[in-house]
């Protein structure tokens, strides 16, 4: 495990050296033109969010049904994975929205949902900082009930009319314009190995600090 | 014995509150004083904005919420009878319907004042459909007051309890609350739109399901040491 | 057993929640849906928007991962000096047997 860092981090910089290419070389979509191409790294990014919120749900139920250690620093890492990536998605989606739609921002189901999964997260990590001893636990409930509720982000655009794209739209990209779907794809695979990458640094940083408090605690003795 | 032990600390949650009324009061005021403030917010050359009701309906009642469940905690806190609770041979879930029970009944009274006070001071006609509006209420109280209890019971040791309630529910509760004004906003149109309303009751169950099991779920490993 | 009721009963009322939304459902929305009719004094340039996106990703990445770079740093050195302090101490000093 710990061998493969350095050959994925070298191959996670390769595809994002290579994206940008690629984005700027692909086709322009027909209705939306140049600014269109934010979706690569928009969707790509969701993606990555999306893994990042299952990692640490999961990380987190774990730690509060088992007491798993690492799994605690799975679960904090993963959570501020969401608040870069979330960050990253609301800029470019807002940035997208104001060429496509008009507007800076929508209060449409799907934007006010994934706004308060930030949300959720940013409490998340509020809960670690400032609650005190024990508050690795309480942080715990929150990334489940975040996790809980990620769901209702994805569904909520195919459940009430938006101005947001549905979700079928990937689907008829396939067909419809192959090279975009290729790229699209690339992006997601670059982003999610990036997720990894990020997480298994951050993850080390929580051991070392976990491995620091255990010295001290033998040096007093 | 699952029923019966909810139903004892619901007993002792009332018995505790006729005595005093304290926090009954003290919420009720407080939403009121919400409602005062919302109108200045709202109302323009004396006319209240279109709309506005089920909006203020629902905050007013997120913020009195949110403030009662500090307060009894706090007074859990105070008179160490949480710890005596949890050190009862009572099933740990038991213990948390019979607060969440208590939570929902206070509430809803804050609701039966709110209400006709809403309807009066924002010319809403939200009486139109009341059984829809009822459940809309009832359901949403539920869903809002499940992750409350929860949060507030495990926030109970935390030195910074009262700014981190806020922030951790609020975001929780969104769904439930987008729910209930869309829900209530349907219901005011003339006329009521009864389809929509009904969509966002069965979206608003759906959401007390999930979140009254994660609670009782989480119960248990949250609340001990 | 309770925890089977409650699945029981969670899948239930999610059935249930589901059938009622699925049976309304307003007429979908598919495919990016432009925005027209924009009068060309209102439009935006879309190329600096496009490179904000990018360059905004790559300044956050590279912040974070600054940053992580730091705390690994500091902990290190704590580390380091915890270690040194253990040597200058000695080995014996270092129990305290009640």
């Amino acid at each position: 495990m710990k061998k493969a860092f350095v050959p994925l981090a070298i191959v996670t910089a390769v595809m994002f050296a290579y994206a940008p290419i690629a984005i700027a070389r692909v086709q322009y979509e027909s209705t939306m033109l140049l600014v269109q191409k934010i979706f690569y790294f928009h969707f790509a990014t969701w993606m990555a969010l999306t893994a990042a919120v299952t990692v640490c749900g999961v990380a987190s139920a774990i730690y509060l049904f088992k007491g798993t250690p690492s799994a605690d620093r799975y679960a904090v890492a993963s959570a501020e994975l969401v608040a870069i990536f979330g960050a990253f998605g609301m800029f470019s989606g807002s940035l997208w929205g104001r060429k496509a739609w008009g507007v800076w921002w929508q209060w449409d189901a799907r934007l006010t949902m994934a706004f308060m999964l930030e949300m959720v997260f940013f409490g998340y990590l509020l809960v670690r900082k400032y609650g005190g001893p024990g508050a690795e636990k309480l942080a715990a409930a929150m990334g489940i009930f975040g996790a809980a509720t990620a769901p209702f982000i994805y569904k909520s655009v195919d459940w009430w009319r938006t101005v947001h794209p549905q979700t079928t739209v990937m689907k008829t990209l396939g067909d419809k314009f192959p090279a975009a779907w290729n790229l699209v794809w690339f992006c997601t695979a670059a982003f999610l190995l990036l997720f990894v990458v990020v997480l298994v640094a951050r993850v080390r940083l929580e051991e070392l600090r976990a491995e620091l408090d255990r010295l001290y605690l033998a040096a007093e003795e | 014995m699952f029923l019966k032990v909810a139903l004892l600390v619901l007993k002792k949650d009332l018995a505790i509150e006729a005595k005093s009324r304290e926090i009954l009061y003290t919420t009720l005021f407080f939403a009121v004083s919400c409602l005062l403030i919302f109108s200045v917010a709202f109302v323009k050359e004396g006319v209240p904005a279109e709309d506005a009701a089920s909006g203020i309906l629902w905050i007013a009642l997120a913020f009195s919420g949110t403030l009662a469940l500090g307060r009894t905690f706090e007074r859990e806190r105070y008179g160490e009878t949480l710890r005596a609770l949890l050190m009862a041979p009572a099933s740990r879930p038991a213990i948390y319907i019979g607060k969440l029970l208590g939570m929902v009944l206070l509430m809803l009274a804050t609701e039966v004042v709110l209400l006709p006070m809403v309807a009066f001071l924002f010319r809403a006609p939200l009486f139109a459909r009341p059984l829809m509006l009822a459940e809309l209420l009832v359901l949403g109280t539920v869903g809002f007051a499940s992750v409350g209890t929860l949060f507030a019971a495990m926030l109970v040791r935390t030195r910074t309890r009262d700014v981190l309630l806020p922030i951790l529910l609020y975001p929780i509760t969104v769904p439930v609350i987008i729910a209930g004004v869309r829900g209530t906003s349907a219901l005011v149109q003339a006329p009521p739109d009864e389809a929509i309303a009904t969509l966002w009751i069965g979206l608003l169950t759906g959401f007390d399901v999930v979140f009254v099991t994660l609670a009782l779920w989480t119960f248990e490993p949250l609340m001990t040491e | 057993m309770a925890r089977r009721m409650f699945t029981c009963l969670l899948s239930l009322a999610l059935t249930v929640t589901a059938s009622r939304v699925l049976a309304f459902q307003p007429a979908a929305q598919g495919d990016f849906v432009p925005f027209v009719g924009v009068p060309p004094d209102q439009q935006m340039p879309a190329a600096p928007l496009v490179i904000c996106a990018y360059s905004f990703f790559l300044l956050l990445m590279m912040f974070y991962l600054w940053t992580v770079w730091r705390r690994i740093g500091k902990v290190e050195t704590d580390m380091r000096a915890l270690e040194r302090r253990q040597a200058a101490t000695g080995p014996g000093l270092g129990s305290n047997v009640r």
